[in-house]
């Protein structure tokens, strides 16, 4: 197998470790169009990490964190409902994005590449990225684990038992504008999401506690990333895609699997 | 501040909170106590800032510092009203018990759910749970922090008419056996006539305050029940008293 397929495989297993754990908040926390806004905002990022002349991905996740901020200050001013919006900020950042690309016409840009990814254009530099990076998210995801989770469950109730809510709920955005940035590379802007939720909702029959439901998402976006990189190799067909589809499959026949938690059909089920 | 020094058995104390949400007065010079080994019970209609005095009570919302006083060191057990569980979290009751900063043993976690009498459920999901299983074990996780005083918000909501007896009869019997200072919200006036030391009635101000029989008859409660509510009270008390006159074999309600 060529060089260039290790480095993609690499850096997919990477980014599917930690978009597994990290898309489980965002499952849990139903945050999976906040994400989406986000992503989609990453493109606005790529452009203009292109106009400064900068690096694409402080771009990403400098433009992903401000989104962020909007919207959860506009959020509390309550003035429009929460999926307005997000459908405002996410179709009006990836247009905005778009076109301040179709402007920088001197520059030679593979819109497809950052629209769904160009896993195969993957450097060994961007693995290294992909590693560094890749652990400080899991290592500031673990030490917020406990409070992140109770303040998933019950906000108030973390309040009371005096965690710093609003600054958790700050640094999980953040990390999450880096997981975006770096899953980008692998699967693009447009399908950034469905590697936080795929593997998330797949890993949800399998499991009895959220630390398991955590390293199953990881699990599930391993074997993804593995078998979408094959089929892109041996059937040529377009890499993010493939990864995206072969999560989908898992998540597909982990619907047939009973699920672990007794009496209830946990996806489909009534709150 | 400017208040007395307070007693020994004072555990928490609102002194005069004003508290506004969007410009709208919630709170108007509410002030409340709360003792070790009493139970005080919220009562007010729907929307009379009930909540909003608990959550500045808790810190959740912030208040003046002055406004609020807590014994130095007081251990707050919080059970909120609500806690909405999605199924796509999965969630045993142990876990729940754990979650947060508790790190408790197996043993401990246990003993609690002994307590409030629901350790059979130990391993099950949460989700299956009845509304008074629910309720048990949120209790149950408050218990864990070892507090002085529990802080419960419409403790019986969700939970069927018998439920909500023993739950309230529960309550009363964990308070007695570990002495914790008890505030309770409830609308739910027949119970919580039966099952408090001390009625706080409040529709953004606190209307009147004192021994169960003593606000029922008060006229500012009257017109916020309204009489056919109050006169039903009335007839709930005489039977109780009745039973009690008759050797007690009647429950406490």
């Amino acid at each position: 197998m060529a060089d260039f397929m290790l480095w993609s495989w690499l850096a997919g297993l990477g980014v599917a470790g930690v978009s597994g754990p990290l898309g489980c908040f965002v499952v849990w926390r139903r945050m999976a169009y906040f994400g989406d806004t986000m992503a989609h905002g990453a493109l606005l990022g790529v452009a203009m990490g292109l106009m400064l002349h900068t690096n694409l991905t402080m771009g990403v996740m400098v433009v992903s964190s401000v989104i962020a901020l909007v919207l959860l200050l506009l959020q509390r001013k309550q003035t429009l409902s929460g999926d307005t919006l997000l459908g405002i900020l996410s179709h009006g950042t990836l247009s905005l994005g778009l076109v301040v690309l179709g402007f920088m016409s001197q520059v030679r840009i593979d819109l497809m590449g950052y629209l769904f990814g160009d896993i195969l254009a993957v450097s060994v530099a961007d693995v290294i990225g992909i590693t560094v990076g890749g652990s400080l998210v899991l290592l500031i995801l673990t030490k917020l684990w406990n409070p992140l989770l109770l303040m998933t469950i019950h906000e108030d109730l973390a309040r009371a038992e005096g965690y710093p809510v609003d600054r958790i709920h700050l640094i999980f955005m953040l990390l999450i504008a880096m997981v975006i940035a770096m899953t980008m590379k692998i699967v693009g802007v447009l399908l950034v999401t469905s590697m936080l939720i795929i593997p998330a909702a797949a890993a949800r029959n399998l499991v009895r506690s959220p630390e398991t439901m955590a390293v199953a998402a990881a699990l599930i976006g391993m074997v993804s990333v593995t078998l979408g990189l094959a089929a892109s190799f041996y059937l040529d067909t377009p890499s993010g895609p493939s990864i995206v589809v072969a999560a989908l499959i898992t998540f597909l026949l982990s619907l047939s699997i009973p699920p672990m938690m007794g009496r209830h059909r946990t996806l489909f089920a009534k709150r | 501040m400017t208040v007395a020094i307070p007693s020994e058995s004072l555990l928490l104390a609102a002194r005069k909170v004003d508290f506004h949400i969007g410009g709208r007065k919630i709170l108007d010079q509410v002030s409340l106590e709360v003792h070790a080994k009493e139970i005080v019970t919220l009562v007010g209609p729907n929307g009379a800032g009930k909540t909003t005095l608990l959550k500045v009570l808790l810190g959740i919302h912030s208040a003046p510092a002055t406004s609020v006083w807590r014994k130095p060191r007081l251990r707050l057990g919080y059970v909120p009203q609500n806690i909405p569980i999605d199924s796509i979290m999965p969630l045993t009751v142990s876990r729940f018990l754990q979650l947060g900063m508790h790190r408790e043993s197996v043993t401990t976690i246990k003993d609690s759910l002994e307590l409030t009498g629901v350790a059979h459920l130990f391993d099950a999901p949460v989700h299956g749970l009845s509304g008074g299983e629910f309720k048990r074990m949120v209790l149950a996780r408050a218990m864990l922090g070892k507090p002085d005083m529990l802080v419960l918000d419409e403790p019986v909501q969700g939970v069927d008419y018998s439920g909500e007896l023993e739950l309230y009869q529960l309550i009363g019997t964990l308070r007695d056996r570990f002495g914790w200072g008890v505030l309770l919200v409830s609308h739910d006036l027949h119970i919580v006539m039966g099952a408090t030391d001390r009625v706080v009635c409040l529709n953004h101000h606190v209307c009147c305050t004192g021994k169960p029989g003593h606000v029922s008859n008060h006229p500012e409660f009257r017109e916020l029940f309204g009489d056919p509510v109050v006169r039903s009270l009335a007839l709930y008390h005489h039977h109780h008293h009745g039973c009690d006159a008759n050797g007690g074999h009647g429950t406490q309600t």
